[in-house]
C-alpha cells in the first residue's frame, strides 16, 4: 500500500532517494517558504556574466580570420560555450538529486517551460539558465504576475519570440523606416502565457497587445531596453482595459497590462488547468482544478496557494498510475535511487554528460533545451512513450546505472530504495527474477511503476 | 597508457646504478611481467545455465522423458561427446577443440548454495567463494582477488575485470584492472521477457514495448547499424544506447581480455548472460551458447602461443530444473556444468560423478543432484597453473572448501 508520502514524494518531487524519508505534501509546500538552498549550493551563472560573455564571443568570433592565435581564441570560447550549455544540464540534475524531495526543482521545469525560450540567438545563447534562475526561479511560489512580468520583459523572451524586431507603424521609427509590428510575443502571451487559446481574445486583442509591447528591445550590452521611439503612440486596449495613451509611451503601460492578464479567470483557469495536467494527468479533476482557479483568483495569483491546492486535494493523491515522467524528471529520479551524489554529477567529465544524459534525453524526445518551439514539452503521455522513445530509456536503463555506480544494488533491495512502498508486487518478482544486478536494476527503473509518477 | 616492459625496468635499473631487485625504489611492478607465466579465465555465466542442455545426458535412460519438447542427443543434432553425453549444437564450433583436448565439462556441480534459488544470491556465492554459511552476506572480497593475493609478484596488472559492472569476483584488497567496453543495449531474452510482464498491464508501455520489438535488433544486441531504414531515428537510439558507439559482444569482451593476458594479465574475468531460459529454451539456448562460443574462439585466437598455458572455466550460479516447465523452458535448479577450455586443460573429457536422474536421485525431486563442488575444480587448476598450495586453496581462497581428490585437469 502507498504511503501519502512516497506518492507525494514521486508525484510531486524528484523521486525517493534512500538518505531523506519520503516527505508529505504539507513538508514539501513549506520548504517553497525556506530559503532556495539548491540555487546556493549549485549555482550557475548570471545573466550579466553570460551577456558578458556573449560579447566577447562575438568580438572573437568577428576576428577569428585575423591570425592564427585569433582562430584559437574563438576556438576556446566555442569550447567553454559548449561546456557552459552542458554544465547547466547538470547543475539542473544536479539540483534534482540533491533536495531532499525536489518539489521546487520540479516547479521550476514545469514554469520554465511554461515560458519557455530556445535558442541560441544574440544574447540568448548560453543564457537561458540564467533567465530561468533569475525570471522563473524566484518566482515559483510568488505571484504569478511577477514571474509573468520577469519572464516576458527579460532579454531572452524578448529575442526569443522576435519582439525586439517589433514596431509601432505609428512610432518614429515606423514612420521612418517602413516597420510593422511583430505580432510573436504578443500571441503567444495570451494563448500559451496567459488565458490560453480559449481565452475569449480576438485577433484585435493580438494586435492591440503588439502594439502595446512596441518598445522593447535589447540594449548593446544585452539589457532589457525600452525605446519610446519604437513604440507606437497611444492607447491600446487588451481584453477590454485599456493602457497608455497620455503623453510618451512607457514600459510601465506594458508592466499594467501583465499584471491584469495575471489575475483574469481565463488565466486562472487555463494555467491552473495546465499545472494539474502536468503533474497529474491529461484528464485532472475537474473539481481540482476548480479550487486551484477559485484560489488562484482569491489570491490574485499566489502560486503558493495554488500549489497548495493542488498538492493538498485528495483528487491529486489518487494511487495508481500518474504522468509518465519527462525525461528530465526521469534522469533526475533515477539518479536520485542509484543515490548517485550531485556533486558526481557537477564535476563529470564532458563526454560522461553527453553520453549518459544530453545524448540519451535527446533520445528519449528531449534534447536539452530544445523544446521545438514555444509551447514547450507537451504534457501526454502517449507523446513521450513511443517505441523508439522507449527504447531509449530501456536502453538508459540497462547500460547507465553500472556506469555510475560500480557496484550496483541487489534489484530487490533497489526497488525498495526506488519506490519504497510504492513497488508493486509484479516489480518485486520481476526485480527478483532478473538473470543479474544490472538487469535487475534495469527493470526497476524501466518499470511504468518508476516511469511514471 | 603506457605500459613498462622489462627491458624498460632493466634500463632504468641500470640507470640508476643498482639492480633491480634490490633497489627500494622498484615497487613490485619491475616483476610484473611474470609473476607466473600461466592463465586462468573465469567467465561468469549469469542467469543460470542448464547444464544438462549443454552436456547432454543422452544416454541415461531417464532423460529425455523429462524434457519432451527438447532437442536431445545426437539423434537431435547435438554432438556426441562419449557415447553418455552429448554437446549442444550451440557449441558445436567448438568441437575441433573438444576434439583436440582442449575443451572439456565437469557435470553435476555446484556452488554450496542450496533451496533458494535467487540469481543474485547465488551469484555473489559463486563469485564470494565462501560457503552456504555466508549466504545474503555482504561480501567483501571474491576468489579471484583473493588468489591475486597469494601470488608472488603480482601487481595491479596481474588481475583484469572486464566489463560494465565491478565483478564481485575480482573485488577485494589485491588492486586489480577493470576495463569497461562502452555498453549498448543488448536484453536477453529473458529480460525481454521480464519487461513484458511489467509492461502488460500499462497498454501505453505495453503497445510501445510491442512495437519496439520490431526493432529486434536493438532489443537483442545485435544492432550494427547495417539494415538502417530510418538512418536518422536509428541514430538518434544507437547515440542513447551507447556510451560511444562501439557493441559490446562476448566476442569483444574476450578479445579484449586476450590482448591484456598477451601482456601483463595473468588472471581475466567477464560474465555472459542470457542463461535464464524459463521459456523457449531451445532457441534461448542456442543464443547464449553462441556467445559463450565465439568467446572462446576469440580467446584461443586472441591468445596465440599462449592458448597452451591459458585455463579458461565458464561456471553459473545454479543450474535448472531437470524437468522442463509448461513453457518448454526451465526453471532455477541445483546441479549443473563447469566448462573448461584451454591449451593447458586435459580435455576431451566430462569429469564427475553422474548421480542419475531417476526416481530418487534428483535433488529436491526436481533438480539435477550436484555430486561436487564447483569450487573444487577451480582450486585444482589453479594448484596446477600456480602452484598454490591446499592451506590457501581450502584456508584463504575458498574458506571451508574440501578439495577432494586431484581430478588431473591440467596436461
Amino acid at each position: 500500500m502507498t504511503s501519502p508520502n512516497t506518492l507525494a514524494t514521486i508525484r510531486f518531487g524528484t523521486g525517493l532517494r534512500p538518505e531523506f524519508p519520503a516527505a508529505s505534501p504539507e513538508a514539501m509546500l513549506a520548504a517553497l517558504s525556506e530559503p532556495d538552498q539548491m540555487v546556493t549550493a549549485f549555482p550557475l551563472d548570471s545573466y550579466e556574466t553570460r551577456a558578458a560573455f556573449r560579447i566577447e564571443y562575438t568580438r572573437l568570433q568577428r576576428a577569428r580570420n585575423d591570425s592564427e592565435e585569433a582562430e584559437a581564441a574563438f576556438r576556446d570560447i566555442r569550447d567553454a560555450l559548449n561546456r557552459e550549455v552542458l554544465n547547466q544540464m547538470a547543475v539542473t540534475l544536479a539540483r534534482g538529486v540533491a533536495d531532499p524531495h525536489g518539489l521546487r526543482e520540479r516547479l521550476v521545469w514545469f514554469w520554465a517551460d511554461h515560458f519557455t525560450t530556445v535558442g541560441g540567438r544574440g544574447f540568448m545563447r548560453g543564457a537561458i539558465a540564467a533567465y530561468i534562475d533569475e525570471q522563473i526561479r524566484p518566482h515559483v511560489a510568488g505571484r504569478f504576475g511577477d514571474m509573468l512580468e520577469a519572464a516576458i520583459l527579460h532579454p531572452v523572451m524578448v529575442l526569443y519570440l522576435d519582439q525586439e524586431r517589433s514596431y509601432g507603424p505609428n512610432s518614429l521609427t515606423g514612420q521612418r523606416r517602413g516597420a510593422s509590428l511583430n505580432e510573436n510575443l504578443a500571441r503567444e502571451l495570451l494563448e500559451l502565457h496567459t488565458v490560453g487559446a480559449d481565452g475569449g481574445y480576438t485577433q484585435d486583442d493580438v494586435r492591440q497587445m503588439a502594439e502595446l509591447l512596441t518598445g522593447l528591445g535589447v540594449t548593446r550590452d544585452g539589457a532589457l531596453a525600452f525605446r519610446p521611439n519604437n513604440a507606437e503612440p497611444g492607447a491600446e486596449t487588451v481584453m477590454g482595459n485599456s493602457y497608455g495613451g497620455d503623453g510618451q509611451a512607457r514600459l510601465a503601460d506594458i508592466r499594467a497590462a501583465l499584471h491584469d492578464l495575471a489575475i483574469r479567470p481565463e488565466t486562472a483557469a487555463h494555467v491552473s488547468r495546465k499545472l494539474a495536467d502536468h503533474f497529474l494527468s491529461d484528464t485532472p479533476d475537474p473539481g481540482l482544478v476548480a479550487d486551484m482557479q477559485a484560489v488562484w483568483m482569491e489570491t490574485g495569483g499566489d502560486l503558493a496557494a495554488v500549489t497548495a491546492t493542488l498538492l493538498t486535494h485528495p483528487a491529486a493523491m489518487t494511487p495508481g498510475p500518474g504522468r509518465v515522467k519527462q525525461p528530465l524528471h526521469f534522469l533526475a529520479s533515477a539518479l536520485r535511487a542509484l543515490e548517485v551524489p550531485p556533486e558526481g554529477v557537477i564535476r563529470a567529465p564532458l563526454h560522461r554528460l553527453r553520453n549518459l544524459a544530453a545524448r540519451p534525453m535527446a533520445a528519449m524526445g528531449q534534447g536539452w533545451q530544445n523544446a521545438s518551439g514555444p509551447d514547450g514539452y507537451f504534457d501526454d503521455d502517449a507523446e513521450w512513450i513511443g517505441p523508439q522513445t522507449l527504447a531509449a530509456r530501456i536502453a538508459w536503463c540497462m547500460t547507465v546505472p553500472s556506469e555510475l555506480r560500480p557496484q550496483l544494488p541487489d534489484p530487490r533491495a533497489f526497488a525498495r530504495d526506488a519506490l519504497g512502498d510504492a513497488a508493486p508486487p509484479d516489480l518485486q518478482l520481476a526485480a527478483a527474477r532478473a538473470e543479474s544486478r544490472i538487469e535487475g536494476v534495469g527493470l526497476v527503473l524501466a518499470s511504468p511503476a518508476f516511469q511514471r509518477s | 597508457m603506457s605500459r613498462l616492459t622489462r627491458r624498460d625496468l632493466l634500463l632504468r635499473a641500470s640507470a640508476i646504478g643498482c639492480s633491480a631487485a634490490a633497489s627500494p625504489l622498484m615497487t613490485p611492478v619491475a616483476f610484473a611481467s611474470a609473476p607466473t607465466d600461466n592463465r586462468l579465465v573465469v567467465i561468469i555465466l549469469r542467469g543460470a545455465m542448464d547444464g544438462l542442455d549443454l552436456v547432454q545426458p543422452y544416454g541415461d535412460p531417464d532423460f529425455s522423458g523429462y524434457r519432451p519438447d527438447f532437442a536431445i542427443g545426437p539423434a537431435a543434432g547435438a554432438q556426441d561427446l562419449d557415447g553418455f553425453f552429448a554437446l549442444h549444437p550451440g557449441l558445436g564450433d567448438l568441437m575441433p577443440l573438444w576434439q583436440a583436448g582442449e575443451l572439456g565439462f565437469a557435470h553435476a556441480v555446484s556452488t554450496p548454495y542450496r533451496n533458494q534459488r535467487s540469481h543474485f544470491d547465488g551469484q555473489d556465492l559463486l563469485e564470494a567463494g565462501t560457503g552456504a554459511e555466508t549466504v545474503g552476506r555482504s561480501y567483501e572480497d571474491g576468489w579471484l582477488n583473493r588468489l591475486v593475493q597469494t601470488l608472488p609478484g603480482a601487481t595491479r596488472e596481474t588481475a583484469l575485470a572486464v566489463g560494465r559492472e565491478e565483478a564481485l569476483i575480482l573485488r577485494g584488497a589485491a588492486p586489480s584492472v577493470a576495463w569497461s567496453p562502452a555498453s549498448r543495449l543488448g536484453l536477453t531474452p529473458a529480460t525481454a521477457d521480464l519487461l513484458g510482464m511489467l509492461y502488460h498491464d500499462d497498454p501505453l508501455f505495453r503497445e510501445a514495448f510491442e512495437d519496439a520489438e520490431f526493432y529486434s535488433d536493438l532489443l537483442h544486441g545485435a544492432f550494427d547499424g547495417g539494415d538502417m531504414e530510418d538512418g536518422e531515428m536509428m541514430e538518434a537510439m544507437a547515440d542513447s544506447i551507447s556510451a560511444s558507439n562501439r557493441s559490446v559482444t562476448a566476442r569483444s569482451l574476450a578479445s579484449f581480455a586476450a590482448e591484456r593476458l598477451r601482456e601483463d594479465a595473468r588472471i581475466a574475468s567477464f560474465s555472459l548472460g542470457g542463461w535464464d531460459t524459463h521459456r523457449g529454451q531451445v532457441n534461448r539456448m542456442g543464443g547464449a551458447l553462441r556467445h559463450l562460443s565465439s568467446a572462446i574462439s576469440e580467446l584461443r585466437s586472441g591468445l596465440g602461443p599462449d592458448w597452451d598455458r591459458t585455463v579458461v572455466l565458464a561456471m553459473t550460479e545454479f543450474g535448472r530444473t531437470v524437468r522442463q516447465n509448461g513453457s518448454a523452458g526451465t526453471d532455477h535448479g541445483t546441479g549443473s556444468a563447469l566448462v573448461m577450455a584451454g591449451g593447458a586443460i586435459r580435455g576431451g573429457r566430462v569429469v564427475g560423478d553422474w548421480p542419475g536422474l531417476g526416481q530418487g536421485d534428483l535433488f529436491a525431486d526436481r533438480d539435477l543432484m550436484p555430486t561436487r563442488d564447483v569450487r573444487a575444480y577451480a582450486a585444482w587448476a589453479m594448484a596446477g597453473l600456480f602452484g598454490t598450495d591446499r592451506a590457501a586453496l581450502e584456508g584463504q581462497i575458498f574458506p571451508g572448501l574440501d578439495l577432494g581428490p586431484d581430478p588431473g585437469l591440467l596436461r
